[in-house]
């Protein structure tokens, strides 16, 4: 294709409003930063990198009283036998230099065998990827619950319409923070009960959580998907009945696959929305983004920092998200 | 092969409306029948309750023997044996040509990969464009488009073909193509249904015509005797005002 050079008149006073932008955007921040330093916040930044990795002090302890009998290095690390008038047992340290005893030392239980220090994540990674978790799985079933919604709520079958647009009037109609706890301490007390008197284990929170956004994202998925459908023209459908085909053979290898183009962006929109509603969840104790920053807002002080930098890691979550949305949608109109 | 009896029908939506007003009719083995009519005078309604596209609300359909209307009757069945043509094409702008001309032979007729490709470039070349089999439909022409919708539904083998409006969404170069496609189909004895304004190809190629109005049935006979010695006064302003 023969390149085509754009020339583009512009505006004689471009380059000024774009220093006004930055302007404005440096002035906004200033103004914030001048504001903190008016009520003596002190910034400390340094302190946020320890709630994503920190290195943490692992002791490994005696718990009976005797001597050391035995140290045996071995490929997963060491061993340490310990050997007391009446029991004895055997720790492993994961290398020689991490050793706090030596053969013939006697120990009391408490007293510390090895001591080394390992990176582990911190607080803000461990809420990162539990949203990360919550957000896919609820997407994952949110498509499939949407799906089948949408599919029922165009069905002639009354039984299927009317479900579906009871189902959906319920979960757009009510707070998404209603509808939490109500699956929480409404359906998860009953569930957890009935299973505990069967004798079987509780589910945990996480599970309702989940579930809450599963169904809430189904709700407004299945308007999409109706949509969708509905926008594909008529005479797709006439065609493919004419040919003999079923309605579920047209629907799936003739509208579902067009109508699939037209949903992507408005899904994208919705999936985004789903992982900033999972902040919600840190009410059913589910320790997610939004919760785990609370928590160390409480121990660390650190408030400014840390919602500034909890914000951060949602713009990235979504606008990860809405890339790899992009990227979907230009692979298929090209196919 | 089609036998229509006192059928009616009557559209409520967007107001109350009867499309088709206790019609009569039959189209013989290897018949070409031509429909003609002013907009609105209820022919593609007429065309579209064949194959049941269209529920008629009263009257009896039957093609081959088999009761269109029979609420037991398999439609899906019924359908395959039944090529449509349809005036806005509907491909399927998401499949190549011949993923088109393929899809149903494959799910509805169970054809073998193999020989469903066979057909579908057979067909390619009896409609003039084998060397589109790879191109999706946005990239044809309407003629062309026509002519792959043609070959969609001629690939079910049909013993009947209906032709709703074929080219009247066509520019008027692109027309003649397709009514050559037509042309050849009617010679070689396929029974075809046809609604259209093209009164030139009514001429040449019609056994019949029917001409309709106001959801009845005004007048049905030969081309030449349509066309030269029409008997009713409405048939008569309708080809002053075309002709």
């Amino acid at each position: 294709m023969a390149e085509r050079k754009v020339v583009k008149r512009r505006n004689r006073h471009y380059f000024l409003w774009i220093g006004v932008f930055w302007g404005v955007l440096a002035l906004g921040i200033g103004l914030l930063y001048f504001s903190t330093l008016k009520i003596e916040y002190v910034w400390r930044w340094y302190r946020v990198p320890q709630y994503f990795l920190y290195k943490a002090n692992i002791e490994i302890r005696a718990d009976i009283d005797g001597d050391v009998v035995s140290i045996k290095p071995r490929s997963s690390g060491v061993i340490v036998k310990v050997k007391g008038p009446s029991d004895s047992a055997e720790y492993t340290v994961p290398d020689q230099s991490y050793l706090r005893v030596q053969e013939g030392d006697h120990v009391f239980p408490g007293d510390i065998i090895g001591t080394y220090s390992k990176w582990k994540p911190g607080l803000l990674l461990v809420g990162l990827y539990t949203t990360l978790k919550v957000s896919i799985i609820g997407i994952i079933f949110g498509i499939f619950i949407g799906l089948v919604a949408g599919l029922a709520r165009i069905s002639e079958n009354p039984a299927f319409k009317w479900w579906s647009i009871v189902y959906i009037e319920i979960i757009r109609g009510s707070p998404l923070l209603v509808q939490i706890f109500i699956w929480y301490f409404v359906l998860g007390t009953l569930i957890n009960t009935l299973l505990a008197k069967q004798g079987l284990q509780q589910l945990p929170p996480i599970y309702y959580g989940v579930a809450s956004l599963a169904f809430f994202a189904g709700a407004y998925v299945a308007e999409i998907v109706r949509a969708g459908i509905q926008s594909i023209h008529r005479g797709q459908m006439e065609a493919a009945r004419s040919l003999g085909m079923t309605y579920s053979q047209a629907m799936r290898y003739v509208i579902l696959p067009q109508a699939f183009r037209r949903i992507l962006p408005p899904l994208a929109g919705q999936f985004i929305s789903l992982i900033k509603d999972s902040s919600l969840l840190g009410i059913i104790a589910i320790r997610e983004l939004t919760k785990a920053t609370r928590e160390i807002v409480t121990t660390s002080l650190q408030p400014f920092e840390l919602w500034f930098i909890c914000a951060l890691l949602y713009l990235i979550l979504t606008f990860g998200l809405s890339m790899l949305m992009q990227y979907l949608e230009r692979r298929f109109i090209i196919t | 092969m089609i036998r229509v009896e006192n059928v009616s029908k009557t559209f409520f939506v967007p107001h109350e409306v009867k499309a088709l007003d206790d019609v009569s009719c039959s189209v013989k083995r290897g018949e070409v029948v031509v429909i003609i009519g002013p907009s609105g005078s209820g022919k593609s309604t007429l065309l579209r309750c064949l194959n049941r596209l269209e529920y008629a609300d009263t009257g009896h359909i039957y093609i081959d023997g088999v009761d269109v209307l029979d609420p037991k009757t398999d439609i899906n069945k019924l359908r395959a044996e039944v090529g449509m043509v349809f005036q806005s094409f509907n491909l399927f702008p998401h499949k190549t040509v011949l993923e088109n001309i393929t899809l149903a032979q494959l799910i509805v007729r169970k054809r073998a990969k193999k020989e469903a490709i066979e057909k579908a470039m057979f067909l390619l070349e009896k409609v003039g464009i084998p060397e589109k089999a790879n191109v999706y439909p946005d990239q044809l022409s309407g003629g062309q488009q026509q002519r792959v919708a043609i070959a969609r539904a001629l690939a079910m083998d049909p013993k009947v073909m209906l032709f709703d409006e074929p080219t009247s969404a066509l520019d008027p170069e692109m027309i003649g193509e397709v009514l050559d496609v037509m042309k050849a189909l009617a010679q070689e004895g396929m029974t075809m249904v046809v609604v259209t304004h093209e009164m030139g190809f009514a001429r040449e190629a019609a056994d019949r015509v029917i001409f309709m109005d106001h959801g009845k049935i005004v007048e049905v006979g030969t081309p030449e005797h349509f066309f030269t010695n029409p008997e009713h006064e409405r048939t008569k302003l309708f080809l002053s005002q075309i002709l």
